[in-house]
């Protein structure tokens, strides 16, 4: 996908203006957050899980190639294929090439954010196959040819009226007078339209979000069971993943499921957790005949040993965009590429250039709430000003910025200098102010006093009004102030 | 580090008080409010002469090199004191959070950093939890809201200190935020280069807080405070917004944030 992080404060003023998306914002807070304290509210051990969770991650991404070797192995014995791609081009190549062996039309999906990050949809009908999404909000946003705003609801921008009307769109079969008012009533015309195509696709793709290296297992969480239709019911499954997807045994992807649900939805398990080993074995009743698994590096092993390492122990939850106030504000596709909130923040940098993506680590007021919430402790604030530090280094940011910068340091590491300055400027800007107290317009502040006056300072600096009590404290024969 | 409550002698802890850049330009009162808190609680306070900034400009810019330099002054300059106490939850987290790290490497300055960290306080909190004062003798009349800065909430875990106090004052009512833990968008440097995102921000806090039904706003950050205060203002809201210690310290004669000096 083309990325406009570049252009995020347009693409943010857009959003900013877009009283659809306000509406649809507004909902998405209330209930994410709250199901989400009430569920960690409810365990006790949460806290101790988040530090196991972290702990789990951060022993395999120390010891990655070891669980990918024996993941790989694991794979092929169980009688599926590992297909190591260093890069998006290599895996999107991997995926039709699958594809085009078994003479394939259409293909089913499940969600999967490495298949954003791949553009594979684009790249499946650039080579005449036909993807079809499953997930309902992949299925909404497919249909309006949008990425997703949210890594785990990706419709989440959208309200039901505009759902509906997407689906009278594209039904054009079904009877123009039905009903679609309620969600129940969209879910069973998804449902009802997508049951076909699953019996219909000859490869099913589906994401992981966890790769097991003890036994050589994708295991996916779901709400809707479209994930099982797709993995279980054509003859081949493509599972697409990144590297630091792997876990080392089953019990660790327990421990970790345990914070992952909690985290994103506020559910305890999701309603599905599919775990898949290799194809279908002689015996087995069902189950696909080819099992292949795209493991994708694209610039994720850069990060190994960097001060952005902890940021491969994501595991795609969520929590910090839900808590973030200025994903809130802006949404998802604000962001402009892949991965939106705090986690794009850091990771969108990583993985497509810090001079690409500047905008994004410097969008944050570092308030810590994604950090507070995150299951997997990653220092995301941090990370973020590791982001800007870069920049500042490769010279990325604005000059006025380091302009400003420079003489303010120069000030601010000469204290004489600095008191006799802000004390003339509080001073000035105090009379300016006179008895209205605050000033609406301020020389070079538009970006305060556009949106809010500035409170006017009180007159003179604290330093200097200390001075002179001081002052006049020693002065011999006047001891009281 | 020491936890322990100081025992307060003829002279009491000797404290110096970090201003912030922020207290000093825009709101000496605090400044004088925080020396009246901390005398009263026995400390004997003094203001270093020489301090300017925390360095978060810098540091928050990724201008490293810069918050070094302005991080070394600050612990030249308060490292012979007990305890360094500081009215901004934001530049309290700065000393005693991000020195340590940020010198943590250097074997000089690493451990004077993390030794100055430990004695750094922000001023709701040293009352409360260092020399465990439980109530102010005093009084405001009114019903006041308390919004929690992100630094002092989440660096700091000042949260229940400040209420704890402002409920011993007579006569005063506090009410809940729906919100209180919702940055208010200013975040320093972030408000400026992000002016319409940080605008969305303090327009949903000044909606909250106009619907708490509070007649006054409190905070332990003036950063916060003057961007929600500017906020309410340009609203047209009835709201006054002060810092917390002003209340704490009965100096609220003189106009809240803001006001007019009618």
């Amino acid at each position: 996908m083309q990325a406009t992080s570049r252009s995020f404060k347009d693409n943010a003023h857009q959003a900013l203006n877009d009283e659809q998306l306000r509406r649809a914002l507004d909902n998405m807070k209330e209930g994410f957050i709250a199901k989400r304290a009430k569920a960690a509210a409810k365990l006790p051990e949460f806290d101790a899980l988040r530090d196991q969770a972290r702990d789990i991650k951060d022993h395999t991404l120390e010891n990655l190639d070891a669980y990918l070797e024996l993941y790989a192995e694991k794979v092929e014995s169980v009688g599926g294929t590992v297909h190591w791609c260093p890069t998006a081009d290599d895996a999107r190549k991997a995926v039709v090439d699958i594809c085009q062996a078994v003479g394939a039309k259409t293909v089913t999906k499940g969600k999967s954010m490495i298949a954003e990050e791949l553009a594979l949809n684009e790249h499946l009908e650039a080579n005449g196959l036909i993807p079809i999404e499953t997930d309902l909000g992949e299925y909404i946003i497919q249909l309006r040819n949008e990425p997703p705003s949210h890594i785990i609801a990706p419709a989440i921008h959208l309200n039901k009226e505009q759902v509906a009307s997407d689906f009278r769109a594209a039904h054009v079969d079904l009877p123009a007078d039905r009903q679609l008012e309620e969600p129940q009533q969209l879910v069973g015309e998804a449902r009802a339209v997508l049951r076909q195509k699953y019996l219909d696709a000859d490869v099913g793709i589906t994401g992981a979000n966890f790769l097991i290296a003890e036994t050589g297992t994708s295991i996916i969480v779901t709400n809707e069971g479209n994930g099982d239709l797709t993995q279980s019911l054509p003859k081949v499954h493509i599972v697409v993943a990144s590297i630091e997807k792997i876990v080392p045994s089953l019990e660790d992807a327990s421990a970790i499921l345990r914070v992952l649900a909690r985290s994103a939805t506020g559910q305890e398990f999701s309603t599905y957790t599919t775990f898949s080993t290799g194809p279908k074995r002689s015996d087995d009743p069902d189950g696909p005949e080819q099992y292949h698994v795209i493991l994708l590096d694209n610039g994720r092993s850069r990060m190994l040993g960097s001060e952005f390492q902890d940021m491969l122990r994501c595991i795609r939850c969520g929590a910090c965009m839900n808590h973030c106030p200025v994903y809130h504000s802006v949404g998802g596709h604000a962001y402009g590429w892949v991965y939106p909130g705090p986690m794009g923040a850091v990771l969108t940098p990583s993985l497509i250039g810090v001079d690409e993506a500047g905008h994004l680590p410097n969008a944050s007021t570092f308030c810590g709430r994604c950090e507070a919430v995150c299951p997997m402790r990653i220092p995301l604030p941090k990370m973020m000003r590791h982001w800007r530090e870069q920049e500042f280094q490769k010279h990325l940011s604005p000059t006025a910025v380091r302009l400003g910068l420079g003489a303010w340091t120069f000030v601010a590491r000469r204290p004489s200098l600095y008191h006799f300055t802000t004390g003339l400027k509080a001073r000035v800007l105090s009379m300016i102010a006179g008895k209205r107290g605050r000033l609406a317009k301020v020389p070079l502040a538009s970006g305060w006093t556009s949106h809010r006056d500035l409170p006017a300072p009180e007159g003179r600096t604290f330093m200097d009004l200390w001075a002179k009590q001081r002052r006049t404290a020693q002065r011999p024969g006047q001891e009281t102030v | 580090m020491s936890e322990t409550a100081p025992k307060v002698g003829e002279s009491g802890p000797r404290v110096a008080l970090f201003v912030t850049c922020l207290v000093d330009f825009f709101r000496p009162t605090v400044g004088f409010a925080a020396i009246k808190l901390l005398e009263q609680a026995g400390c004997t306070v003094e203001v270093p002469s020489a301090q300017t900034c925390c360095g978060q400009p810098a540091y928050n810019s990724g201008d490293r090199a810069d918050t070094l330099a302005i991080a070394r002054q600050v612990i030249a300059t308060f490292e012979e004191y007990d305890y360094v106490v500081v009215p901004s939850g934001s530049c309290a987290g700065m000393l005693r959070k991000h020195y340590p790290t940020l010198f943590k490497d250097d074997p000089a300055l690493g451990p004077r950093a993390a030794a100055l960290g430990a004695r750094t306080y922000e001023l709701i909190s040293f009352l409360v939890d260092i020399l465990k004062v439980e109530q102010i003798d005093g009084a405001f009349r009114g019903v006041v809201t308390y919004h929690d800065s992100c630094s002092g909430l989440r660096e700091l875990k000042v949260k229940e200190q400040p209420r704890a106090l402002l409920r011993s004052l007579t006569g005063l009512r506090l009410t809940e935020l729906q919100e209180p833990e919702v940055c208010c968008g200013f975040g320093g440097t972030f408000c400026v280069k992000y002016p319409e995102i940080s605008n969305q921000m303090v327009e949903t806090k000044a909606e909250d807080i106009e619907n708490s039904g509070a007649d006054l706003l409190l905070a332990g950050d003036v950063g916060c405070l003057l961007n929600m205060a500017g906020k309410l203002k340009r609203r047209g809201a009835k709201t006054q917004t002060r810092h917390v210690a002003e209340v704490l310290a009965g100096m609220t004669d003189g106009p809240a944030i803001g006001e007019s000096r009618e």
